[in-house]
């Protein structure tokens, strides 16, 4: 008896579904993504929520992009933005990509900021045969995961090993640290990519890992655990964490009375970290960053007085960067490709090679990351100052 | 060494615990409600505090005065247009009514303002540190705990020594025979929301300026965490819900001592399912048959 409500339940839930997927197929087939002169790009990026910074951050860069890359066109055509806000939860960044991929049938999606909420979209990329660039996505699992590419997944960012890599040899040669402590964030995908990364190249330059502690996401209070830290004694603390709770460590670690250096990756990079943290607190701390706006680089300059020119005299941060270059990556792909179907755009981006961009040149290799460079930045009294560059 | 450094990093917290804990039992001493909006009234004492000395430039005390007023009308408010016209429904209704506000707070807020998180100044109490033995003391903890015990004593002395205090004491015992007696029971229910809210304000000011992160979803996980620190020390009763709260915190900061950081959220949990089993009554609490 139990059985047969069941089967009759499930039959009249797939009936309803079946019903459902007739009504979304059929209003959809009218649109397409390259409708005369315009092509459709769909945005999928954190514009509220935990790290609604970097979404916004992004936003604006492309939205610059998108600007100057009209005034001409591509072939006569013009890129039309549609937005969607993912909330900065993975969950809401699927259902956007859902919705762009079939209601607004774009050509492309960007997004999303993070690495989570980037590999929630892979599924939809793949199923749909649309292409997905992940602006600041860094851990390899977006575009490379179970010894499987995700052919359609793009990024414009590098990846966590490399991050993670450079600040393991930039502890050991420019601080000369002998051991070192991780303090993670055990909720973040790119957390622990960044911090196994440098476990490994810090313990190849013979240093020592002394510690290992995490925290979780929204967490507030770390002075249990940055009490214990301080009494592992490291010359140096590696913490690859995003700047809500990267901000709030640092202030309680320089309270606790730790006040060796710090240092952390692109997930630091916002303007509120020096709000939590304090400029005091943050001297003697670094980050790997994608780009900086005291590199004096002429395309770097040139990008920085036009950004300015266009949001109020505001200094670019490297989301804004990477955003800005993910609207050229994209555009050269599609210039290339000479049309606006996905998968010619597809294949397109995958030839990308030697593209002259804000955050490096680049060549995309077979894991679809493009191999560039990263530049080490120092906070010094709440600024972030240009350290140095260092090649892959 | 470390261990009393510890001990002092789990008493900070708990303070802040025990002042929010403190609103939990005086409502439910009173009403038998679980007032799960009090948590966000918390979250709104925060964002009070926070404007009052961002946009108004004020210090920390007025600040700490302003949303322990505004939270105390945000509380009567919240009690006269939810919980008042249930007074006499089921207590599941009250409860569910509860979560309904706490939802209504906090989206309604995010509605209005956004979600994205707000850092207090840096500089509304002097950071100094002190090394003890070795043990560094933040001048911060010293007046977060201090403000604490002194709202306290306060809270004791309005209960047991005032007008307002002994009603509300009749009132939790026979709401009924108080009524008798020429009590107004409306208004000393009104008045323990606004004092446990005003706490739950002035906890949310003192978070605030600990540790700087503040957001429109901040009340959820301190105000179960309260819960919990009131069910530890006997729900209804206020010195129970003080040194509820501390014990949490103290057991929280070491519970990340011993190098399991990640599970202190559990632990606190596992120690409410612990506490209902085998003393549900509380630390503090009688126990007494109920009549059938």
């Amino acid at each position: 008896m139990k059985k047969k409500k069941l089967a009759s339940a499930f039959l009249s839930l797939s009936l309803a579904a079946g019903v459902l997927a007739g009504c979304s197929g059929s209003g959809s087939s009218e649109k397409s993504s390259g409708d005369g002169d315009t092509i459709k790009i769909g945005v999928n990026l954190e514009l509220s929520g935990g790290v609604a910074s970097y979404g916004q951050s992004i936003a604006e860069g492309l939205e610059l992009a998108t600007a100057e890359i009209n005034k001409e066109g591509i072939d006569g055509k013009k890129i039309k933005l549609i937005k969607v806000d993912n909330k900065s939860e993975a969950s809401e960044a699927t259902s956007g990509a859902i919705k762009l991929t079939s209601q607004d049938q774009v050509a492309a999606i960007v997004g999303a900021a993070t690495s989570t909420n980037s590999i929630a979209q892979v599924q939809i990329a793949q199923d749909n045969k649309v292409p997905v660039i992940s602006p600041s996505g860094t851990s390899p699992e977006i575009t490379f995961s179970k010894d499987k590419l995700n052919d359609f997944v793009f990024r414009t960012s590098f990846i966590d090993p490399f991050q993670g890599t450079v600040a393991a040899n930039f502890a050991a040669k420019e601080i000369k640290a002998k051991s070192a402590a991780i303090y993670i964030d055990s909720s973040s995908d790119y957390s622990k990519g960044l911090a196994a990364a440098f476990k490994e190249q810090f313990e190849k330059n013979g240093g020592k890992v002394v510690a290992e502690e995490a925290y979780i996401a929204k967490d507030t209070d770390f002075r249990s655990t940055l009490t214990r830290l301080k009494s592992a004694k490291p010359d140096f603390i590696f913490l690859p964490g995003y700047y809500e709770e990267a901000g709030l460590i640092v202030k309680q670690a320089r309270e606790t009375g730790l006040d060796v250096p710090f240092m952390g990756g692109d997930g630091w990079d916002s303007p509120k970290l020096v709000e939590i943290a304090g400029a005091k607190a943050l001297n003697n701390t670094f980050i790997t960053n994608h780009y900086s706006s005291g590199d004096p680089d002429e395309k770097i300059q040139n990008f920085v007085s036009a950004f300015k020119a266009k949001y109020k005299d505001k200094s670019p941060d490297a989301f804004n960067a990477l955003g800005y270059d993910t609207g050229y990556f994209l555009a050269d792909a599609i210039k290339r490709a000479g049309s606006a179907d996905s998968e010619k755009i597809k294949e397109a981006l995958e030839k990308t090679a030697d593209l002259e961009l804000v955050t490096g040149t680049f060549t995309l290799d077979e894991k679809h990351n493009p191999i560039k460079s990263a530049t080490i930045l120092e906070f010094k009294e709440g600024k972030q100052v240009f350290n140095t560059k260092i090649n892959p | 060494m470390e261990l009393i450094q510890q001990l002092i990093n789990g008493v900070s917290l708990g303070s802040i615990y025990a002042l929010i804990a403190l609103g939990y039992t005086m409502v439910y001493g009173i009403v038998k409600l679980i007032n799960f909006a009090h948590g966000d009234v918390f979250m709104v004492g925060s964002f009070v505090g926070f404007y009052s000395i961002t946009v108004l430039d004020l210090s920390f005390v007025p600040a700490l005065l302003i949303s322990m007023t505004v939270c105390a009308l945000f509380g009567v408010l919240i009690e006269r247009i939810a919980y008042k016209p249930l007074r006499n429904a089921t207590r599941i209704a009250a409860l569910i009514t509860a979560i309904g506000v706490s939802l209504l707070i906090e989206y309604g807020f995010i509605y209005v303002r956004g979600a994205q998180p707000e850092a207090y100044p840096n500089d509304v109490l002097p950071t100094d540190k002190f090394n003890i033995f070795g043990v560094s003391i933040n001048s911060q903890s010293i007046l977060i705990f201090g403000v604490a015990v002194v709202l306290m004593i306060i809270l004791q002395i309005i209960v047991h020594k005032s007008k307002i205090g002994k009603a509300m004491r009749a009132v939790s015992y026979d709401a009924d025979a108080a009524k008798l007696m020429g009590i107004n029971v409306d208004n000393t229910i009104s008045a323990t929301f606004a004092i446990g809210s005003a706490l739950a304000g002035a906890a949310g000011v003192i978070f605030g300026i600990y540790y700087i992160k503040i957001e429109p979803l901040m009340g959820v996980l301190p105000g179960l965490k309260a819960f919990v620190a009131a069910v530890l020390g006997g729900i209804g009763i206020i010195p129970g819900a003080m040194v509820g709260g501390l014990l949490l915190g103290v057991i929280e900061a070491l519970v990340s001592a011993a190098g399991y950081s990640l599970w202190r959220d559990a632990v606190a949990f596992v120690v409410l399912i612990l506490i209902l089993i085998f003393m549900p009554q509380g630390l503090f609490g009688k126990n007494k048959k109920e009549k059938v």
